[in-house]
């Protein structure tokens, strides 16, 4: 990993994990569900306007071994600064240049003294309703595993 | 020889003005929503994703729609907007060792950790019409049952342990891109696995059939098949370390097949690789047939002439916008081109009349 400023700025190796799982939680959100959550965008000055582009996604050769590219995936992202100095950056998946400014906002409020306001209002409600899609499509695929039974056969009677 | 020709815009207009009208069909019937082609017509989608090369159901089921059905148009759609996109950067390699898996089989063991997952599929259902689906508001539900929550490991990492298995090598390389440089054959196994999870599935789906009945023998078994969502990862320069920019669906299909060991290596397994955007298992199998094939050469086994052995021939005709561009150009006006050939027709026939009379 490359040292930047910012990393600098951010030595807590927790502070890093809780800012990526956001960072995550905010790509992977439904636009209109954040929309949702998060109406109001507070004023900000555009660092990077929201902007469209594809990015190569990449696999391993056997899950494992050397790179190659699978292909590309949409992704809109955005960087800002808020009145108050805070800045957010965001690549969200998709086209929806509101999702990636929505998401650079909750970056950059979750910065501030706001975090845990924020963390009230949009993270957790978003985080819940992932969880509850993923447990959902998890216990759907455990009813499907398949239970095998050996069936005693004529002759070996 | 291509000449300028002008005229026919008012016959173009009309056209395509008919289209739209051919699209949208009898106006008795409700007009399809791109949100019931992405949720109803998913694996259309999945296909056109894949073939397409770009992740983005909302725009694959859009192509489906505009293309009236018609896939391979539908793709064509879907990589010509692609190319307006601008690159934002490669992602780290996806980990599908930590897919939630939706799906998960093995041709090889039974019993293995984490599991037999059937997951939504078409297999051990009796391909009889369903007449119930022509009714309207038939709505099932899915059982449940508690699920672990975690990952399960990949079959091959059990052969892998043991040595039974060719080991993958490892390592960082940049990949060759052919969105980004024309193909060079022969290419890298990276190259070949980007042409092949772009390529047209019939094409894909033949050559590894090919394989089977013979021409290219490789002996598959599936060792693991697995459909299921991963993360994907990119860094991020201006913040230095890496995020997660979304989730994606994917097949992965591992293939264990004969090897008799060669001079260097001892008995042991070999390895064919597919991996491919959403629920496209057909394709993810073949891919790995083909991937095996192609690599017969690695492993020092006999070159038969097969074409699932071919390199330039399954690469070079496995993308079905270029062949399709190339084949359907042959409908457009050739009026010149055709006109030199009737006159050259002509001259040899008169040439050959003119040889019979002075003959008699």
């Amino acid at each position: 990993m490359t040292q930047t400023p910012l990393e600098a700025a951010t030595p807590c190796s927790e502070t890093l994990a809780a800012r990526k799982a956001w960072m995550g939680l905010l790509a992977r959100a439904k636009p209109a569900r954040l929309a949702d959550l998060c109406p109001e965008i507070p004023t900000h000055d555009l660092l990077r306007a929201p902007e469209i582009g594809a990015v190569m996604v990449r696999g391993r050769i056997g899950g494992n071994g050397l790179p190659f590219n699978l292909g590309e995936m949409t992704v809109t992202r955005c960087a800002l600064r808020l009145g108050s100095g805070a800045v957010g950056h965001a690549h969200v998946q998709g086209r929806d240049k509101g999702h990636a400014v929505r998401a650079a906002v909750v970056d950059a409020l979750m910065q501030t003294d706001q975090a845990e306001a924020l963390r009230a209002a949009v993270l957790a409600p978003l985080q819940a309703e992932e969880i509850a899609r993923r447990t959902s499509r998890a216990a759907k695929a455990a009813a499907t595993k398949v239970e095998f039974f050996t069936l005693v056969r004529g002759e070996d009677q | 020889m291509y000449v300028a020709v002008k005229g026919g815009e008012r016959a173009i207009d009309n056209a395509h003005a008919w289209l739209a009208e051919e699209r949208r069909g009898d106006l008795g019937v409700a007009e399809l929503s791109v949100a019931q082609i992405r949720a109803q017509l998913s694996l259309a989608v999945n296909r056109v994703m894949a073939e397409g090369s770009l992740y983005d159901p909302d725009l694959a089921a859009l192509a489906i729609k505009q293309a009236r059905g018609d896939l391979i148009e539908a793709i064509f759609l879907i990589r010509a907007y692609r190319t307006t996109l601008p690159r934002l950067g490669a992602s780290c390699p996806v980990d599908t060792a930590e897919m939630a898996v939706i799906r998960r089989i093995s041709a090889t063991f039974k019993d293995l950790p984490g599991g037999q997952v059937l997951g939504p599929t078409f297999d051990y259902t009796h391909r009889l019409l369903d007449f119930k689906l022509a009714a309207e508001g038939e709505v099932s539900q899915a059982a449940t049952a508690p699920a672990a929550m975690e990952a399960v490991p990949h079959v091959m990492a059990m052969l892998d342990r043991d040595g039974m298995i060719e080991a993958e090598p490892l390592g960082n390389d940049v990949p060759a891109d052919l969105t980004r440089e024309p193909m060079e054959l022969p290419g890298s196994r990276a190259l070949r696995l980007q042409a092949i999870t772009r390529g047209d599935e019939g094409f894909i789906l033949s050559m590894a059939y090919s394989t089977q009945r013979g021409y290219g023998r490789t002996h598959a078994f599936v060792g693991e098949l697995r459909i299921g969502a991963v993360a994907v990862e990119m860094e991020i320069p201006e913040l230095g370390f890496a995020v997660e920019i979304g989730e994606i669906e994917l097949t992965e299909c591992e293939t264990v097949n004969q090897f008799k060991g060669s001079k260097t290596e001892p008995p042991q397994f070999t390895r064919g690789y597919g991996l491919v955007f959403g629920q496209t298992e057909r394709k993810a199998i073949a891919m790995s047939l083909v991937d095996r094939s192609l690599r017969w050469a690695e492993l020092g086994e006999d070159y038969t002439g097969a074409p699932a052995q071919d390199e330039e021939f399954v690469l070079m005709h496995a993308d079905n916008v270029q062949a399709t561009g190339f084949l359907e150009h042959i409908k457009l006006p050739h009026y010149v081109d055709f006109q030199s050939e009737l006159e050259l027709v002509r001259r040899l026939r008169a040439e050959v009349f003119a040889t019979q009379e002075a003959a008699e």
